[in-house]
């Protein structure tokens, strides 16, 4: 509950315990999409499961594709978009890399389809449980990635990535990512929207061009070398740095349907912080308890929390860390071979040319589902302190593995 | 069978000026296809290949139907989503009028990478035809191996050396893999039965569900011959029982040619390609015993299949 705040708002407002896999099929019970292509692996599956029921019980009008592969999935999901049906699907780790191919054309086709991503660990070794491995797999993709702290974060995500994804400006797929286990198979308390309020904020998808115009036929998909290619690679480019200022118009619109508010970087008491630890996902729950017991030891501790990993809006992480003295990137990927993980290279890349910038450090942690604890995040802000008492600190560290 | 005159006055919805090669057998079975359904409205997919690559170079297009290619593996998936797009849209009356869905791929993405897709969705029965352009090989990456390339060929990267003569395993039998899914409709053709051919066509875009139909693409570059012999060599292949022509409806195995004692040796195919031109010395004749052995088992296992 720590990150639900609500205002007052016309709209109703349901109180449900539901997991995060299943407060993303609720969602899309509530958007009803045209098409679901969807093959199952863990901890994905209750997605895939639980809208599988809403689609065999007719409570929604979707068509389901119970495709052989996550490849084929993402396949169909490109075919299913591209003939103008409002199209989505779910996947985690392994299966994510299956697809990454159709993954890098959906978005440059231009594709607004949505997919949860129920962050896994990559094999191998081959592992069930969370990290963010998958998501770093295809963070280059071009799609955009909005990240959920918890299954209210996911339940609203969702809805808000059909709008992202389909403005006609963007027009990118949109991930929503979610933690597995941890965030997917844990039941929280949360509150959902009404189906009104949710079909009309989704509205009709109505997409200019549409393959099954058979008076006005069209091409997808052929082939473009050095003449073309470049230009068109540019104008993906292009969308995402559109999508940045459009993101936060959407954001602002759902608020008024849910009374929370939205941002590209969430701040947990960093206004004035001193030390703050920015990190993703179901960590930032963990996080927020340990600042809260540095606070009452007298210490100006803070958490930010990323909402939209793609685009990377450095100018507004900037905003958010600049007042810090020290800054602590948790990642829970390792980028082999890389000056830390890829949240602190994007964090300390954004800093490069501001001439006030905190000290940053980084901590690679949770790896293949392992706990974030209590005591390592206490770890974190006595390091984080300790620096700015000037001490040296290790700037890149693991947290919790055995040496 | 279908009236050929009436053939005469349709619009050829593949575009002349695309770039494949003359006498390159993929754009006749393209423009073929179209012909035999167009008292319809079709979408086309086409996995990544020669046809692909050589119809729609960017800013250019041949297809005047709408077209979409998406990878080399996935044809038959992408086609399970228009196809799916188009059952869920027509419901909502956003969509009034029928459409039908074709998929083309050649035998790399056919037989090869495109396997477990086409096998996906022929399980999942959409309604859709499959059409595999089988010229035996790798042809747009430059003749390369793949599991249609029939015994003793030689490509690059199982070229006739000094101590392997080429590609030494039998060819899949891919028309048969696909009747073991039992759909309503499979079928194997070839170009110079235009009859046989058009029918088929039309058999299968009417039939409800998937259907498939098998079609020999011969290769100027990758089989070595005169561009003028394409026609003759398809021909050949069918006299010789190399590709025999026949169709499986509802599990209903029917042979449509059969040589019967004018059955050509399979070195009648073969002597005029020069992928086949290294068997021929009497160290290799062995290859061509296997090759003539394998098809005459095979001829007299689908002849035994469609006894009634």
């Amino acid at each position: 509950m720590l990150f639900i705040k609500m205002k007052k708002t016309k709209t109703n407002r349901i109180k449900k315990a539901l997991s995060g896999a299943h407060a993303a099929a609720e969602a899309m019970r509530q958007i009803n999409p045209d098409v679901v292509a969807v093959y199952p692996i863990t901890p994905q599956t209750p997605i895939a499961m639980k809208f599988s029921e809403f689609v065999n019980d007719g409570l929604v009008n979707t068509e389901m594709i119970r495709v052989e592969s996550e490849h084929s999935a993402m396949s169909a999901c490109i075919g299913s978009a591209a003939s103008g049906a409002r199209t989505m699907t779910a996947t985690s780790a392994n299966g994510l890399a299956l697809m990454t191919e159709i993954v890098y054309i959906a978005s440059s086709l231009r594709l607004p389809i949505v997919m949860n991503l129920v962050n896994r660990a990559l094999s191998g070794p081959i592992n069930i449980h969370g990290d963010h491995s998958d998501a770093m797999l295809v963070r280059d993709s071009g799609w955009i990635m909005l990240a959920s702290v918890n299954a209210q974060d996911v339940y609203e995500n969702t809805i808000m990535a059909v709008r992202i994804s389909e403005h006609k400006d963007i027009m990118l797929p949109v991930m929503v990512l979610q933690d597995g286990f941890i965030t997917s198979h844990s039941v929280e308390t949360l509150f959902t929207l009404d189906d009104k309020s949710v079909k009309n904020f989704v509205g009709e998808y109505k997409p200019k061009h549409n393959l099954l115009n058979t008076e006005n036929p069209i091409t997808i998909g052929p082939l473009d070398l050095f003449d073309y290619y470049f230009e068109h690679k540019r104008q993906q480019a292009e969308a995402m740095e559109k999508s940045k200022y459009i993101i936060k118009k959407i954001f602002n619109e759902f608020s008024k349907l849910s009374g929370r508010k939205y941002d590209y970087f969430e701040g947990y008491k960093t206004n004035d912080a001193d030390f703050i630890i920015l990190t993703m996902n179901s960590s930032v729950g963990t996080a927020m308890e340990v600042a809260d017991s540095f606070r009452e030891k007298g210490f100006k501790t803070g958490v930010l929390s990323v909402r939209v990993f793609r685009p990377f809006m450095n100018e507004e992480v900037v905003k958010k860390l600049r007042n810090a003295k020290v800054v602590a990137v948790l990642d829970r990927a390792i980028a082999y071979g890389s000056h830390g993980g890829v949240l602190f290279n994007d964090v300390r890349s954004a800093f490069y040319e501001q001439q006030k910038k905190p000290k940053i450090l980084n901590y690679i942690y949770g790896l293949g589902g392992r706990e974030l604890s209590v005591d390592m995040v206490l770890k974190v802000f006595e390091d984080m302190i300790k620096l700015s008492k000037g001490k040296e600190i290790k700037q890149i560290q693991y947290l919790g593995v055995r040496d | 069978m279908v009236d050929l005159k009436s053939f005469g006055n349709k619009e050829m919805k593949l575009a002349p000026g695309h770039r494949l090669c003359p006498g390159c057998a993929a754009p006749i079975i393209s423009k073929l296809v179209l012909l035999a359904a167009s008292d319809y409205d079709v979408v086309v997919g086409t996995a990544t290949g020669c046809l692909e690559v050589s119809t729609t170079i960017y800013p250019y297009t041949a297809w005047k139907v709408p077209w979409i290619h998406n990878a080399f593996e996935n044809v038959a998936a992408t086609i399970s989503g228009v196809e799916t797009a188009y059952r869920v849209l027509k419901k909502k009356g956003k969509i009034n009028k029928n459409i039908k869905f074709i998929a083309i791929g050649g035998d790399g993405g056919t037989y090869d990478i495109g396997l477990q897709s086409l096998s996906g969705a022929l399980e999942r029965g959409h309604n859709f035809l499959y059409i595999c352009y089988d010229n035996e090989g790798y042809m747009n990456t430059g003749i390369q191996r793949s599991s249609a390339t029939p015994i003793g060929a030689s490509t690059t990267t199982d070229p006739a050396g000094t101590v392997r003569p080429g590609k030494l395993e039998f060819r899949k039998d891919l028309t048969a893999i696909v009747a073991a899914h039992h759909i309503p409709y499979v079928a194997q053709a070839s170009i110079h039965n235009l009859n046989d051919f058009l029918t088929k066509v039309k058999i299968a875009i009417e039939t409800e569900g998937p259907s498939f139909i098998n079609v020999l693409s011969p290769c100027v570059l990758g089989w070595g011959y005169d561009s003028s012999q394409t026609i003759e060599l398809a021909k050949l292949a069918v006299e010789t029982c190399f590709w025999p022509l026949y169709e499986v409806k509802n599990d209903n195995w029917i042979l449509n040619y059969d040589p019967g004692d004018k059955k050509k040796p399979v070195i009648e195919f073969m002597k005029s390609q020069k992928r086949f031109k290294h068997l021929f010395k009497p160290e290799n004749e062995w290859v061509l015993k296997r090759a003539q052995e394998e098809v005459d088992k095979r001829w007299e296992w689908l002849k035994r299949m469609c006894e009634k």
